[in-house]
């Protein structure tokens, strides 16, 4: 029996695991990746079978659990923005050496073009460097069938299987036509220490081991029902499109090429030589950074003519699209009209009635007295803090990086030095930072802007909520120096004589300002008034 | 072969994913392949949002449309409808609410758009929030501006469209139901008796 569904790439994606048997998820919100683990969460499927769900503090918490329930022999999946990878390196490169027992199955979602990123890294590069299989599916179609075929490779080859999509099959429905739910794997933990306990003499053994494994990597890359050749007539140009790649191809290129369609990792060799034997020169097109394109020049002779965006031929940075790939195959985009005279840029903003609003006109208001002051942001809604009207941010790097920014500037003579980082943001990568900030009693002023959700991805559990002061002074901040507030209008006047206090206090202080974000607010008021009805 | 392009724009909040997801449910309910990039994220804070609808008979490839090909911008909002103006076919219509919605500092002076956009052939545009508060269905306006433009969206007939704000709203209760049906009735019959 199959059934068809309306369906994200997310969705698809998360379905796909549902049905393969999968008994947790696990992740931290990251846009484009977020409504995979939100459609697990939702799913009565996934309630009935008791799939666990609930969100973790970063990525490699995650990943971590995740390996866990693979360890205890039970199918997992771990879900992440591709930024999300810096942050579990050290867990899935190592889960590469253990190898796993149950399946294992990592989701990176890419963003090429940064819709909402601060880099477009491509994470193929990850799926090779831990030297394990990568999964790239073209459709949500696909991304629902390889979820279930990624479980079953995981666990035949004894190893995490890495899942690559980008943004555009992230957010884009279409129909999948769903198949059939499996069972779990029973409990069943792996009793093999000498897999699992890493110490020299055993990694040694692993790693030799995972070396041995390369060729069937390769031999299951090559079989891959996912990667397909399809040679034209008379020889001619031959194109490698890797992943969604292969939709614009099909959409733009002419009748008559060669094409090698790659969903399924490491590179298949012989099928690119096969292509290349066939064709007078390679164009490689590919979402995300020149992955196979390096790797196919490094295949071929030298003097073998591959173009791609390391060439040129395809723009070097930006994600792909119909009209970039056209014109790659010499053909420019027919547009009738002009751009339009009276157009003005519309950037995202703080929402009217945002706490953090009231937390940067406050933090100015302090700080117009402070010429040299400096501000280290971080990641989330209050980032868009940078842009006017408060224009109140001095740096934005990585989830964390505020505070310890903060100290080193602070090190360094900077005065005053201060913080402003989410609640999600301080519990996923904050804490840490700030116990060092404390050991070396760094004078930084830290604000952490409490919304008491994950504000920017959509409103999902924070992990610390309700527990940031008592999380703050067990990291041994002085209580005197530790203040919560309610970021309003009418009690700006004590904020900013908090504010104004702990600057001048040498030491690290910490500032909460705590009132709900007025996204979860309203929908929660909105809930309230329908059940009422 | 048939098929059609549909650009879909506003700003974050004003509900163009709720215009997508009745048009996604009345082409699934036919049998149309369906492709539908929506944007989430960050840019849904008050900023520009835009939405690529491919409906076809046949086998769909790319998730965004190209260049001069949408044969169909539905905006939520004059400014944001003439954003998209590159990716109109040269004999494709702009189906839009007339309405500024004013958030940022540098808005376009507004007699000058409205001079621009009233330059241009192939253009339906109504104060679509004055007639959703006049029919007083306030939070139905784009199921008005889905009327508009349902004699253009020729893939599909009105009665498959209300079929589908049924199924869509039919879990928010039969009132929403019909404020919904009825705004997608008066924006239907504004432009065609």
């Amino acid at each position: 029996m199959s059934e068809k569904r309306l369906l994200l790439g997310d969705e698809a994606v998360a379905l796909g695991a549902v049905h393969a048997g999968l008994s947790g998820v696990y992740a931290y919100p990251g846009t484009p990746s977020t409504e995979i683990t939100e459609f697990i969460q939702n799913s009565p499927t996934a309630r009935e079978r008791g799939i666990r769900s609930r969100w973790c503090t970063n990525e490699k918490t995650a990943m971590e659990a995740a390996l866990g329930m693979s360890y205890a022999g039970k199918r997992a999946l771990v879900c992440m923005k591709h930024v999300g990878m810096n942050v579990c390196a050290d867990a899935f490169v190592n889960a590469g050496i253990t190898g796993v027992n149950g399946g294992l199955v990592v989701l990176a979602a890419d963003d090429p073009s940064m819709h909402s990123s601060q880099n477009e890294q491509d994470s193929r590069f990850y799926g090779k460097f831990a030297m394990v299989p990568i999964l790239e599916p073209s459709t949500q179609q696909e991304a629902y069938d390889m979820m279930a075929e990624a479980f079953d490779l995981s666990e035949s080859l004894k190893l995490p299987v890495l899942l690559r999509i980008v943004t555009r099959l992230a957010h884009s429905r279409a129909a999948v036509e769903v198949g059939s739910l499996r069972e779990q794997n029973p409990l069943c933990p792996d009793r093999d220490r000498s897999h699992w306990v890493l110490l020299p003499g055993n990694a040694r053994r692993q790693y030799v081991s995972l070396i041995e494994k390369q060729p069937s990597l390769l031999q299951a890359a090559e079989d891959s029902s996912h990667n397909s050749l399809q040679l034209s007539e008379k020889k001619g140009l031959g194109v490698i499109a890797c992943g969604i790649a292969c939709n614009y191809v099909r959409e733009a290129a002419p009748r008559d090429i060669s094409l090698l369609k790659v969903s399924h990792y490491p590179l298949p060799v012989s099928l690119v030589r096969e292509l290349a034997a066939h064709s007078t020169e390679i164009l490689v097109v590919e979402d995300g950074q020149p992955f196979a394109e390096e790797q196919v020049k490094a295949l071929l002779s030298s003097d073998y003519p591959v173009s791609g965006r390391l060439s040129g031929r395809l723009p070097r940075t930006g994600e792909l699209n119909p009209d970039n790939v056209a014109a790659a195959f010499g053909q420019p985009a027919m547009t009738a009209f002009a751009p339009a005279k009276n157009l003005a840029g519309r950037p995202p903003q703080l929402c009217q009635g945002c706490g953090h609003r009231d937390v940067y006109t406050a933090l100015n208001q302090v700080l117009s007295r402070y010429p040299d002051a400096r501000v280290f942001g971080d990641i989330g809604c209050y980032t868009l803090g940078a842009l006017p009207p408060f224009q109140a941010i001095d740096s934005c790097v990585d989830m964390g990086a505020s505070i310890t920014m903060a100290k080193g500037a602070a090190d360094a003579g900077q005065f005053p030095a201060v913080a402003v980082i989410g609640d999600s943001t301080f519990t996923h990568s904050g804490m840490t930072g700030l116990l060092d900030a404390v050991n070396d009693n760094a004078n930084i002023t830290v604000i952490i802007s409490d919304n008491l959700t994950t504000g920017m991805t959509g409103g999902q559990d924070s992990a610390g909520t309700h527990k940031y002061e008592a999380i703050c002074l067990a990291l041994g901040v002085a209580p005197e120096h530790l203040h919560v507030v309610v970021p309003l209008p009418k009690n700006m006047p004590e904020i900013t004589r908090i504010i104004q206090e702990e600057i001048n206090y040498p030491g690290v202080s910490v500032i909460i300002p705590q009132r709900e974000c007025i996204q979860t607010f309203n929908r929660k008021l909105r809930a309230r008034k329908a059940a009422q009805k | 072969m048939s098929k059609i392009d549909i650009k879909l724009s506003g700003v974050g909040g004003q509900g163009i994913l709720s215009i997508a997801t009745v048009i996604g449910q009345a082409a699934t309910s036919a049998g149309l392949q369906l492709k539908q990039a929506e944007v989430h994220g960050m840019s849904q804070r008050g900023g520009d949002v835009q939405s690529d609808l491919r409906l076809s008979t046949d086998e769909i490839f790319s998730d965004q449309i190209p260049l001069g090909k949408a044969d169909l911008i539905i905006s939520m909002e004059p400014m944001e409808a003439l954003r998209y103006l590159p990716y109109l076919h040269s004999e494709g219509w702009i189906i839009t609410s007339s309405k500024p919605f004013i958030n940022i500092p540098n808005y376009p002076d507004e007699t000058a758009l409205m001079a621009e956009l009233g330059a241009r052939s192939r253009v339906i545009r109504l104060d679509i929030e004055a007639l959703a508060s006049e029919l007083k269905t306030p939070k139905s306006a784009n199921m008005i501006l889905l009327g508009m433009a349902a004699p253009y969206i020729d893939i599909l007939s009105a009665d498959q469209l209300r079929s589908a704000i049924r199924a869509v709203f039919a879990k928010k209760g039969e009132a929403v139901v019909e404020a919904n049906l009825s705004a997608f009735d008066a924006g239907f019959s504004a432009f065609h008796d």
